[in-house]
């Protein structure tokens, strides 16, 4: 068991190697002098080669890719030329606020999509099977954007039940019932698509192990159909729908792009979008490395916490 | 059928079918009786139809303002489906948008497929270093979630309709990649297989004649659920102001520019919406269809 947690951990090595290098070489691919953008038009010969010195841009791509790594494993991904601040500095606070949405979006999708995919396995072949089936392939194939949209239009502009834009509301006390209100619809835009895969194959994997001896034994032995999905299937079901909870994640950082646009939160990923269209090749090149970074670490999570649980997915 | 499997054994005597026609018609059987996969794809040729033909069938012209009338609501008279902010009519920027939205969301898919089969029958057939090699470099990829991907090598490349088809393109590889060499894996030690290598194939026939035709319908069947959710992915980036650029008609980009006048008229958003949920609909219908018509295994 320690020797796979120390292969798996061996094995990020390369991974996080080749992010880094991919990283680094899409900057170097920027068509265009960085000099000269940065010192204008009429920048003369020698001052463009003083600048390019100082920079170390004259230097072999191992040497700058090895003094990048060097600063980058320090903390110091660069100034941006846009908003003219360390790169860490704009985008830690921003990161803190994705953790927010991604974590309650996550719950929310893993929550959801497993209390239905139990329900429609419970009742298969009903009407409350074949409608929250049917519900989850639509909802399936919601473009997030479009969904966050639909819930403004619903819940913000014809209810006025809740906040549609930002964080915090400007004359609110900032605590945690504000932040509440207005995490509740992106939150639930970010979550439905993830959440509606969750369901499905929560159902598969319960209708599964609702077809094995033993849960016939269990039902034969006149045990309450409560007991029996709750004691007897959800205990052996649960380890896959852990992993397929997992592999949504990074659709779910996907999606959660679009409803920071969508609702205004301000997080990594509508600092990427932002920084892509002004351009800003340094923020980018950190929020990709931030992205990167944290779902190989949360994917490294889902694999231990897995291998934890679930004895038969460990090396013998 | 059984005049179809003569005359092609005459006119190609001695050649051996590649799949064999029994097998073919029968997944054709299984596919056409799935009435899901039968509305996918009446839904498909409506919307793909109406995106070809749209010179003919658009009431009005998509780029101009129709009507004196802006932000009309659903039901006005000549605007079926009301006008935007421009005072456009909806229902025809909806269709010639058909032409934009189902082309980046079908070539990336597409041409990632056609990559894919190169470099995972490759490194499958090859296997060692090469197998190595190429699996390595792309487990790298995995290491982004896909859409964020995709925005951040726009963000290095440049928006724009181009450069978005590229971007999902070059982010899919690395998954249909994984499903070429896990189907070239499966068939390669295969009896058959060893047969003709015993019997003095080429490494080139080894890979076309035997290889290639059993590693093509999971690819097949992979790709086509892969083009609903890219529809709505490169939806999302013309959403986001990175791919097809405006006044182009499409999909994502209506909704897009629907979203600023959100308070006023919602169906500019909405509608344009609808459409890009049935359509990405749709494209699965026909991806579990075929799943189910090609891969015995997975049939009830």
């Amino acid at each position: 068991m320690i020797v796979y947690v120390l292969q798996r951990l061996l094995g990020l090595v390369p991974v996080l190697f080749g992010i880094t290098v991919v990283i680094f070489l899409t900057m170097k691919l920027i068509p265009g002098d960085v000099a000269r953008a940065l010192l204008g038009p009429m920048a003369n010969d020698q001052s463009l080669a003083q600048l390019r010195h100082a920079l170390g841009l004259d230097q072999a791509i191992h040497v700058q890719y090895a003094k990048w790594l060097w600063r980058a494993l320090h903390g110091d991904l660069g100034l941006s030329p846009i908003v003219h601040k360390p790169v860490v500095e704009l985008l830690l606070p921003k990161f803190g606020n994705t953790l927010i949405l991604a974590g309650a979006s996550f719950g929310l999708a893993v929550v959801g999509g497993v209390a239905v995919g139990v329900l429609a396995a419970s009742r298969q072949q009903t009407m409350v099977d074949r409608a929250s089936m049917g519900a989850s392939l639509v909802i399936g194939n919601m473009p997030p954007f479009w969904l966050g949209l639909v819930l403004i239009v619903f819940f913000a502009i014809d209810l006025r039940w809740l906040p549609s834009l930002g964080m915090y509301s400007s004359r609110g006390d900032g605590g945690f019932s504000d932040l509440l209100a207005h995490l509740i619809m992106p939150a639930i835009a970010t979550a439905a698509a993830p959440g509606a895969i969750i369901a499905r194959m929560t159902r598969a994997s319960v209708l599964e192990i609702l077809g094995q001896d033993y849960i016939k034994v269990a039902r034969s032995k006149g045990l309450p159909e409560r007991a029996v999905l709750g004691l007897h299937a959800l205990r052996v079901a649960w380890p896959p729908i852990l992993t397929i909870s997992g592999l949504q994640l990074g659709y779910l950082l996907g999606g959660a792009v679009f409803t920071e646009e969508v609702f205004g939160w301000p997080g990594l990923g509508r600092q990427l979008v932002s920084s892509v269209i002004a351009r800003d090749v340094q923020a980018v090149q950190g929020a990709a490395l931030f992205i990167a970074l944290s779902f190989v670490m949360v994917n490294l999570v889902v694999d231990l916490l897995n291998l934890y649980l679930d004895p038969r997915s460990r090396p013998a | 059928m059984a005049t179809t499997s003569t005359a092609l054994t005459v006119t190609r005597a001695g050649a051996r079918p590649r799949l064999r026609s029994g097998a073919l018609a029968q997944s054709a059987r299984v596919f056409a009786r799935d009435r899901q996969a039968m509305v996918g794809l009446l839904i498909i040729a409506i919307v793909g139809g109406a995106a070809l033909a749209a010179p003919l069938i658009s009431p009005w012209d998509p780029l101009t303002s129709a009507s004196v009338e802006r932000l009309s609501p659903i039901g006005t008279p000549g605007h079926v489906l009301g006008t935007d902010e421009q005072g456009r009519d909806i229902l025809s920027r909806l269709i010639w948008g058909g032409r934009a939205s189902l082309l980046v969301g079908i070539l990336p898919t597409v041409t990632a497929g056609v990559v894919a089969l190169g470099l995972g029958l490759l490194a499958g057939y090859l296997g060692g270093a090469v197998d190595h090699v190429i699996m390595r470099a792309l487990d790298v990829f995995f290491a982004f979630p896909l859409v964020l991907l995709a925005i951040a090598i726009v963000g290095v490349i440049g928006p724009g309709m181009g450069n978005q088809m590229f971007a999902l393109a070059v982010v899919l590889v690395p998954y249909s990649t994984r499903v070429v060499r896990t189907a070239t894996l499966s068939v390669k030690p295969l009896e058959f297989v060893e047969a003709a290598r015993a019997l003095g194939a080429s490494g080139g026939r080894l890979v076309g004649r035997h290889l290639l035709p059993n590693v093509l319908p999971p690819l097949l069947v992979y790709t086509s659920t892969l083009v609903g959710m890219m529809i709505v992915a490169s939806a999302g980036l013309s959403f986001l102001g990175l791919g097809v650029q405006p006044p182009t008609p499409d999909w994502g980009v209506m909704v897009g520019n629907g979203r600023l006048v959100l308070y006023r008229a919602a169906h500019v958003a909405t509608i344009p919406g609808i459409v890009i949920v049935v359509a990405a609909l749709a494209f699965n219908f026909v991806g579990d269809g075929l799943r189910e018509a090609l891969d015995p295994r997975a049939r009830r």
